[in-house]
């Protein structure tokens, strides 16, 4: 870890805290409801609010996840710094990848 | 008769085995006396390290019953349950020999973490006066008192972790610096600190300040420089 990362941490960390207890509470309320997987399409369906708001998540958390990860590999494994460094921004980029084709999934079909 | 204490010793370097003896209990009596018994009644060959005695110079840490400590200020009534105490090398550093560790990497580190004074004026200049009163003094004077015993060092779990941490006293160190108005190396030092192995690799585990003999709080000094790297490196101060 270094400054640089450190600050995109913390960012994204920022970010994130406020976007996970919305969607903690939706997922509340959703369950509450006890509303189907259809009927939970049909509200979010064509909704650019729940477009942004996940899309903004889904950026900060596949910045803030792989900066995490890479301190557990660099203190629990052997693998050489740029392999782990590689590793990483892999799964930073497969985390958006799967985020936002999830997102076009709901919200654009 | 004569109450005796078991006393475990670990004896040998990276490779070796904890070998026991009997030390006589006396009413008052530290964890360095019992060690400095051993090497003088009952084997010869046993390497340790001190010197002052008083708990000045640092020399003397050991793991006692598991934990780090300065033995020479660790009296036996307080740590030898049930009459018993295994004493090894400190963690984190290689063993030399027996209870003796290499301290080179501890203070190699200190040095990569700029732990030198980088004078900003010459001694013809006048000296500067600085309030003891002011916040950066504080600062200073709340860390100033390490004695580089390595028992923060021993205790961490990133210096563990992560070979190329600093670790916690040479983070201290900084720390005392980069709050001392004399100092002119400060862009250096926070540059230092700031990268891969840095202050920003320590998780907050606080288990320099719990076992810090002197009970001082590198953690909060880590913790300081943090915030002082993340504001430089936003200012366009220090580069990685």
């Amino acid at each position: 870890m270094n400054v640089r990362l450190y600050i995109w941490q913390r960012t994204s960390a920022a970010i994130m805290a406020p976007l996970v207890v919305v969607h903690l509470l939706v997922i509340f309320y959703a369950m509450r409801k006890g509303f189907s997987a259809a009927e939970i399409l049909s509200r979010t369906r064509g909704s650019v609010a729940w477009a942004l708001f996940y899309g903004l998540f889904i950026a900060a958390a596949s910045v803030h996840a792989p900066i995490g990860l890479r301190t557990i590999l660099a203190e629990w494994t052997p693998l050489p710094a740029r392999m782990r460094d590689v590793a990483v921004i892999a799964f930073g980029v497969a985390l958006a990848v799967l985020g936002f084709r999830a997102i076009a999934a709901v919200v654009l079909s | 008769m004569t109450q005796t204490l078991q006393v475990s010793l670990w004896r040998g370097g990276a490779e070796g085995r904890y070998q026991v003896y009997e030390v006589p209990l006396r009413e008052n009596q530290t964890v360095l006396d019992v060690v400095t018994w051993v090497q003088r009644n009952a084997d010869a060959t046993l390497s340790y390290r001190f010197a002052c005695r008083v708990g000045m110079c640092g020399s003397c840490a050991m793991t006692v019953n598991g934990r780090p400590r300065w033995t020479c200020r660790t009296h036996v009534s307080k740590v030898a349950k049930g009459g018993r105490l295994a004493i090894g090398p400190l963690e984190n550093l290689p063993v030399i020999k027996d209870l003796a560790t290499d301290m080179a990497p501890f203070f190699e580190k200190w040095q990569q973490a700029n732990g030198a004074f980088a004078p900003s004026k010459s001694r013809a200049e006048p000296i500067e006066r600085i309030s003891p009163d002011s916040d950066d003094r504080r600062a200073v004077n709340a860390a100033i008192e390490c004695i580089n015993c390595g028992v923060c060092y021993a205790a961490c779990d990133t210096v563990r972790w992560d070979p190329d941490y600093l670790g916690p006293a040479a983070l201290n160190r900084a720390w005392t610096l980069v709050n001392d108005e004399r100092d002119a190396g400060n862009t250096a030092r926070l540059a230092a600190v700031a990268a891969d192995g840095g202050c920003h690799a320590c998780h907050s585990h606080q288990s320099c300040q719990e076992h810090c003999p002197l009970a001082l709080n590198p953690t909060a000094s880590i913790a300081g420089l943090k915030r002082r790297t993340t504001a430089a490196y936003l200012r366009g101060e220090i580069k990685l």
